[in-house]
């Protein structure tokens, strides 16, 4: 299988940090916060390989470092440290040593966010369709009538009536929102998605919907998806592995069967045996 | 000088630094050059930004004109002109753009082709053609840098949806010299070709914004639009089809402005009174 991503010792801290931060935080200690400076570590020492094709799925409760890790990998934020890897068609990219136009570039051509909360993917003043016509024209696409060609096709395949692409997304449904941010995420075909949260707060028909068209996507177009969740559900229907997160470690990873069948850590253990 | 007040009322080292402010912005062409713009004697939205620019050029050879909308003789360009005479002894003025070495004007670009030799001045309000797509000016500055314009194609995209066609009248978006795009202060659409490919340097100066922009000779300069939906200037013609005539001086090719009559009924006339009055001349011989 073909890497296209590689992780390596990411970490985020929101403070100022001290020499102290990363031995006096974590599962052990049960905390994220520095005793000596106060800083939060959101992530501490992140790595994972990413295949093409493949769902990997970051599990654990709120504030364990879930979304920093996926914000960190859409430069929405820089870590503090650590590196990362993208296997692009044409070469390899390290994420965090690109300059800002290179940085741009691959969030709006080769990567895709969904984020949970649809407010930060979509741009509310503008219609349904515009949000995707700003996606193809970042890619260069001039066209007025392939743009509106397009965005009817993903609007479509992402079951939004396409008669509604002309209005503004702040009168769909949460669920609606949702779709109309994996339409535009999908827009360039990116080869890799990030997806944070993208069912929470739905209602189950809804969200079961959703997690089905996030599987076919990802059988129709091989796209390599990261999926943040704190729904053991939504795991074990579309991740293949799976990292489990607290105070900003992962705590236990790997084949997502065999983590719910037999998880090692006393937390996951929890986290498995309360959902039964 | 001898009334202690220096020629072209501005001090030299405010001159100076207004000569290079200029001379990065047609470095770099379209990029909206900072600069510590100065108090004036009138208020600010009153073509300030023009003036510094034409007051920091101007030298007691030059012959300036001054238009405000096509015209000579408004309020505006009288008081500017005026002031600019009275600050800078020895200078000449006109009404002939071919007579002109320097023109300051506002909403328009004069009818005739202008010459390598001439430089024109736009009075700016607005200089950042982003502004109506992202509110601080720190993330429209990365935005400039990176040429990242979709925000602002969107716009036009969504014009397109609700109106069948891009309804900018005014400051139409172009991208300068394949990168910036600019503001081409409010000039309507018929004026922006006139920015590509000039004989004349083009500056453009917003006082209060403290910006100063420039479209260099023989540089590129492209009104935003889609493959399938060019930019189109304003049409002028009747419900016959036929292009609309200046009623004073019959031209079929100027830009026209619209009013009613004592009549009651729509009339048309060379926005650029300079211009329509050459017409007329060369009509009577
Ligand atoms: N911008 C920020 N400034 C300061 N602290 C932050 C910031 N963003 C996140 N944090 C903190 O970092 C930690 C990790 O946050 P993060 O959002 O990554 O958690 P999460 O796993 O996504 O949680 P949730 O399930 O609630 O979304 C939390 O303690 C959070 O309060
Ligand atoms: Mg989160
Ligand atoms: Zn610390």
């Amino acid at each position: 299988m073909d890497k296209i991503l590689e992780v390596k010792g990411l970490s985020q801290v929101y403070g100022k940090g001290c020499d102290l931060c990363f031995a006096s935080t974590g599962p052990e200690f049960e905390t994220n916060i520095c005793p000596h400076c106060g800083s939060i570590v959101a992530l501490h020492d992140l790595s994972f390989d990413l295949y093409k094709g493949e769902i990997l799925g970051i599990m654990g409760e709120s504030g364990s470092g879930k979304s920093t890790a996926v914000k960190c990998l859409y430069f929405d934020q820089m870590p503090v440290s650590g590196s990362a890897l993208f296997f692009d068609d044409s070469g390899q990219k390290p994420l965090f040593k690109l300059n800002p136009a290179q940085r741009r570039s691959l969030r709006n051509h080769r990567f895709g966010m969904v984020y949970q909360n649809p407010n930060l993917g979509l741009n509310f003043d503008i219609s349904a369709g515009g949000n995707i016509a700003e996606r193809l024209l970042m890619s260069q696409v001039m066209n007025y009538s392939e743009i509106r060609e397009r965005a009817r096709e993903l609007l479509a395949r992402t079951e939004v009536l396409t008669e509604r692409m002309d209005e503004l997304p702040k009168n769909f449904s949460g669920g609606m929102q949702q779709r109309v941010q994996i339409a535009k995420a999908l827009a360039t075909r990116p080869p890799l998605l990030l997806l944070d949260e993208v069912t929470t707060g739905l209602d189950l028909s809804v969200q079961a919907k959703i997690l089905d068209l996030i599987l076919e996507i990802q059988s129709e177009l091989n796209t390599a998806m990261i999926v943040v969740t704190h729904d053991l559900g939504v795991i074990r229907l579309l991740a293949g592995r799976t990292l489990v997160m607290k105070y900003g470690r992962v705590i236990e990873r790997g084949l997502t069967d065999q983590i719910l069948e037999d998880p090692q850590h006393a937390y996951t253990q929890q986290l498995v045996a309360s959902a039964l | 000088m001898s009334n202690g007040i220096n020629f072209a009322f501005l001090d030299e080292y405010a001159k100076r630094e207004i000569r290079r402010s200029v001379i990065k912005a047609i470095c770099i062409p379209g990029y909206q050059v900072p600069y510590s713009s100065r108090e004036m004697p009138m208020g600010r939205g009153f073509g300030t930004g023009g003036l510094q620019l034409t007051l920091a050029l101007i030298g007691a050879d030059d012959t300036l004109k001054v238009i405000d909308q096509g015209s000579d003789d408004s309020v505006n360009a009288v008081n500017l002109r005026k002031f600019i005479e009275m600050t800078c002894p020895g200078i000449d003025t006109t009404t002939h753009l071919q007579e002109a070495t320097l023109i300051q004007s506002r909403h328009r670009i004069p009818e005739q082709a202008l010459r390598a030799d001439q430089i024109l001045v736009l009075q700016v309000p607005y200089p950042d053609a982003l502004v109506i797509v992202e509110p601080s000016e720190d993330k429209r500055k990365i935005m400039h840098g990176e040429a990242d314009y979709s925000r602002l194609l969107v716009k036009l995209y969504e014009d397109i949806v609700k109106f069948d066609e891009i309804t900018i009248s005014h400051r139409y978006p172009t991208r300068i010299n394949g990168h910036y795009i600019i503001d081409p202060s409010p000039i309507p659409r018929y004026d922006v070709p006139k920015l590509h490919n000039s004989e004349a340097l083009i500056l453009f100066g917003a006082g209060r914004e403290k910006k100063i922009y420039a479209v260099p000779p023989h540089c590129l300069a492209e009104p935003l639009a889609f493959d399938d939906v060019p930019f189109r200037i304003e049409d002028f013609t009747d419900s016959h089809g036929e292009r609309r005539a200046c009623k004073l001086c019959a031209s079929q090719t100027s830009f026209l402005d619209e009013f009613i009559d004592q009549q009651g009924e729509r009339v048309y006339q060379c926005s650029d009174s300079d211009f329509c009055e050459q017409q007329q001349e060369l009509a009577h011989g």
